[in-house]
């Protein structure tokens, strides 16, 4: 295996000392001259018909600038569908739509004036659950699409379907079925830095945002559409991405909020700014979809998988976001978790008045996880075979193509299984009557080489050499906490040969940065480090290249001066004209030598001399390199269900012991143990805090955390009735093992890990309360009411 | 606002007397923010629940979102730009929260410092539990608490041995 300088090891962020000392700038932090507050006049009713807006007060209100209705600005139609308005003109459909918005001159007076429009509504029936919304008869929440074409019915028009196999012979060999219906609640990203932007024009038309993106190059082509839309269709955005406060999916599409934003600073010829509150962003910005998931599981008599049967219906709310294609990603674990050769899945998604969801973590994953990794556990006891050793016998392999037609490269499934087992003392584990713990284990798959849902998945990277040696670094890819910047130092320093200090990475910008799809699918990391891979060869090339004529010259000035400083040395008998060959030059720690000659000082020769030497001659050069990189991964045929979306794919394996109390329900989580399959370690310290972090938001996800939601309105928008896991909830060791399976595909080996720390926590936790105490709950999260119930029928049935 | 009280207000903010004039209903945060302009202090719900705008009032951490400018009158207030030392570097805790990879996205970093910082004054010999504690009500979202709680470990045994 190749030794690595710098990869591997631990490296601090580098924006950490920023951030430490209050000095990084988020978009709160931000402000522009002569920047007025933007504040959006959201609905009164879940569905119902506008019959008129009175904005009168609010205009004659002082300080404010402008305020803006679908009525007096032109229409902008947003969404994956373009089923959603920026300004919604003719009616409602969830609680969060916008019906008006006002400019002012600062937050308390934009405040004051939303709350002087005044709107009627002609109220409609709603419809609040996916069910019903799928019945006849049912309330529509659009009458026409995109199209204007009319609809008759609320089902979402996007197809997610697979079948290999014969489903029947499937059934027919199986000894053992087990069958359950399992459910996912709606769940809030709770980005501790709330969303915002600020837009502004510049005289020529052109516009600027500040956006809080995962997507900046998605974002510029949905906003120059709307400029289309606004009457200047031939100008520009640029976006540029400040400090993010987390994101975790929420900035994978653009928001009404952005193209309010952009309408009041055109309206105005002001910089305006919106930024939402926190009650603003638990009521109105997307969360992550409730699902129901039916699953059939079947075995042999030796507990091989012989068929799986899945149908999930998810709940979209009003409007489609790219989060709506959820499916396209549970479709990877229902085909290729495990081996099994029959398979049908199905997923329908349904508009009903509730507020629309989006992207987060995981991406459909965790949601499918849930299902398949509990229903595993529970057809392992039907088939009265060890879970851990179910799951053995059943595991994928390296090397294999899937069901979905995904091609397997690297897997190490079976050293995940067993390293949790083994940390987690699964022999030890005993059904001793009475006992109150229990442990329990879940795996994953999922996309690791970007994931191809948009016809590019590509990345492009730009390093530029100055006069000091420094390189600077291009890249669209997107910080947001993650650590993709701390990567990509250490990559641009191991694969040119440089010190990661003298790697600088510039803000993602859309003007001076090259495309990238965004920052979703776990794809940063090795989007980024392989085009930086690529990049830093290509510069290496033209160094070398360049260095034939100028380094023998400045070496023979080295010698000149070495020989001045020590009298009597003697060179050693190396002719550096003949030996100065492109093929041997090195370049190491930012020093450029040849590799086989003799290691003295003087014919060592530090970057940004031979680069100023390179500049400042005639017909001087200055060298910047760009590289455009589309990984080996095909746009699958989602209807059909078949395509290798990723160029490898990540697993891993968790488990939990975990202690019930039957008197209150309360589940005390006593350790938890991660093993994956990252490839390869890029950087240890980053990489530990991706999966910790992602591990609390799967214990949330398990145990604590729902958006209530009634008759549309959401009922806890606070994080005193909403519950993150504190310092407190997460008091409990965790054992995190990395499994380094040195991918082909990956740069230096490495695979994505930004999501898959939480797409099995609750299912593991879920199979060790099962063990604890022997109840199943198939509905997330897992409260202690629903403990108790649970425990309360199953004493009654054994009654 | 309307009929709203103004006042000046003279307090120590980081080491430094300042005199300003504030509406009787403003926060404590937004003075810091919008009228010092230390931006440092992070607003993350406005209601007390998540810890991101803490500072140190007279030795205490407070929420400084739900804390009325006016109640600042002579007291010390001390913000996370206040913790550079003379040279403009990292105080231990920060520079233990940059190395334990105690920092994500960074939004809650200064709360959480300022948080620690309370802790490591009063009480120089923590148990984890007492970490714990002192950091319950500040919120992280990215980092599952680990390196957090190491970091202000860290920080805790480079303080001692600096005594």
């Amino acid at each position: 295996m190749t030794d690595f300088q710098y990869i591997g090891k631990k490296a601090s962020r580098p924006d950490g000392p920023d951030k430490a000392a209050g000095k990084a700038h988020y978009i709160h932090d931000l402000q522009r001259p002569g920047m007025l507050y933007g504040k959006i006049k959201f609905s009164d009713h879940p569905h119902a018909w506008i019959k008129h807006i009175d904005t009168s007060k609010a205009e004659r209100l002082a300080g404010v600038r402008a305020v803006i209705t679908a009525n007096n600005t032109p229409e902008i139609r947003i969404g994956f569908l373009r089923d959603n308005f920026a300004l919604k003109k003719d009616k409602v459909r969830q609680y969060r739509d916008e019906i008006a918005a006002v400019a002012a001159i600062d937050p308390e007076t934009a405040e004051e004036a939303v709350e002087l429009i005044q709107v009627e509504y002609e109220s409609l029936p709603g419809v609040f659950c996916p069910h019903e919304a799928m019945k006849e008869g049912s309330p529509l929440i659009h009458e026409t699409d995109s199209q204007a074409r009319p609809r008759t019915d609320n089902l979402v028009p996007l197809k997610f379907h697979h079948e290999s196999g014969d489903l029947e012979s499937g059934k027919r060999a199986a000894k053992f079925i087990a069958e359950g219906e399992f459910s996912t609640p709606m769940v809030q990203q709770c980005c501790m830095g709330t969303a915002g932007c600020i837009a502004e024009f510049d005289m020529n038309s052109n516009l600027t945002v500040w956006a809080k993106t995962q997507i900046p190059f998605l974002a510029q082509r949905d906003f120059n559409r709307a400029l289309s839309d606004m009457g200047l269709p031939d100008k520009n955005t640029r976006i540029i991405v400040p400090t993010l406060g987390g994101a975790f999916g929420s900035g994978l599409d653009t928001h009404a909020y952005e193209y309010i934003a952009i309408l009041l600073a055109y309206q105005t010829s002001s910089p305006v700014k919106i930024v939402y509150t926190r009650a603003e962003e638990f009521a109105n910005l997307s969360p992550r979809q409730s699902s129901t998931t039916k699953i059939i599981q079947g075995c042999d008599q030796n507990g091989k998988l012989t068929f799986r049967h899945v149908e999930v219906l998810q709940d979209n709310g009003a409007y489609t976001s790219w989060g709506a294609t959820y499916p396209s990603v549970m479709m990877i674990p229902a085909t290729s978790l495990y081996r099994v050769s029959n398979v049908y899945f199905n997923a329908r998604s349904v508009y009903t008045n509730n507020t629309y969801c989006q992207a987060m973590r995981g991406y459909g994953n965790p949601e499918h996880t849930w299902a398949l990794e509990s229903n595993m556990d529970e057809l392992a006891k039907e088939a009265g075979i060890d879970p851990f050793e179910f799951r053995i016998m059943n595991r994928n392999e390296p090397d294999e193509t899937t069901p979905m037609g995904l091609k397997v490269s690297t897997c190490g499934l079976k050293e995940c299984l067993e390293t949790v087992a083994r940390k987690l003392d699964w022999k030890k584990k005993k059904n001793t009557k009475g006992k109150r713990s229990g442990k329990g284990m879940a795996s994953l798959i999922h996309v690791g080489g970007g994931a191809r849902i948009y016809r590019s998945d590509a990345s492009g990277l730009t390093l530029k050499l100055d006069d000091f040696g420094n390189v600077n670094v291009f890249h669209g890819g997107v910080e947001m906490g993650q650590g993709l910047h701390s990567v990509l130092i250490l990559a641009v320093a191991e694969a040119l040969g440089v010190k990661p200090e003298k790697v600088l990475i510039n803000p993602t910008d859309t003007g001076t940065c090259p495309w990238d799809v965004g920052t979703h699918a776990s794809r940063g990391a090795f989007m980024a480090c392989n085009t930086a891979i690529l990049a830093a060869n290509k510069l290496r090339s033209q160094i070398f290249e360049l260095a034939e004529e100028v380094f023998p010259k400045e070496v023979e000035k080295n010698l000149k001066k070495f020989m001045k400083k020590n009298p009597g040395y003697k060179p050693p008998d190396f002719d550096v004209l003949k030996s100065a060959k492109r093929e041997r030059f090195e370049l190491c720690d930012g020093f450029i030598f040849i590799k086989d000659g003799p290691q003295e000082s003087w014919l060592r020769m530090e970057l940004g001399k031979l680069l100023r030497a390179i500049h400042f001659r005639s017909q001087g050069q200055m060298l910047t390199t760009e590289v455009f990189y589309d990984p080996p991964n095909e746009l699958p045929d989602f209807e059909r269900g078949f395509g290798n979306i990723s160029a490898t794919y990540a697993y891993g394996t968790q488990g939990a012991e975990v202690e019930v109390d039957t008197e209150t329900g309360e589940v005390k989580i006593l350790r938890m143990v991660a093993a994956h399959d990252v490839g390869k370690v890029l950087n240890s310290q980053g990489l530990k805090g991706q999966i910790y972090g992602a591990l609390a938001q799967g214990v949330g996800y398990a145990l604590y955390e729902k958006l209530q939601s009634q008759q549309g309105k959401i009922l806890n928008p606070n994080f005193r009735d909403y519950k993150i896991p504190t310092v407190q909830e997460m008091n409990f060791p965790i054992d995190l093992e990395f499994i380094e399976t040195n991918d082909s595909y990956g740069p230096f080996g490495a695979k994505g890990v930004a999501e898959p720390g939480l797409v099995p926590t609750a299912p593991a936790i879920a199979n060790a309360i099962y063990d604890a105490v022997g109840v199943r709950i198939r509905d997330l999260p897992i409260t202690p009411e629903k403990i108790l119930a649970a425990l309360k029928k199953s004493r009654t049935s054994k009654d | 606002m309307e009929g709203d009280v103004r006042m000046e207000i003279a307090f120590i903010l980081n080491s430094s007397e300042v005199t300003v004039t504030v509406d009787g209903h403003r926060r404590l945060i937004d003075v810091l923010r919008e009228q010092l302009g230390q931006t440092g202090t992070k607003e993350g719900c406005g209601e007390g629940e998540c810890g991101s705008c803490t500072v140190i009032i007279d030795g205490r951490a407070v929420n400084s979102c739900l804390y009325p400018a006016l109640e600042v009158e002579g007291k010390s207030v001390t913000t996370i730009e206040g913790l550079l030392g003379p040279k403009n570097e990292l105080s231990i805790i920060q520079q233990a929260f940059v190395e334990q990879g105690a920092i994500q996205c960074g939004f809650c970093t200064p709360g959480m410092i300022m948080s620690a910082k309370a802790l490591l004054d009063s009480n120089p010999n923590p148990s984890e539990e007492d970490i714990r504690d002192a950091l319950l009500g500040n919120f992280c979202r990215c980092t599952g608490y680990v390196q957090i709680v190491e970091a202000v470990k860290e920080a805790a045994a480079q303080l001692k041995g600096k005594q």
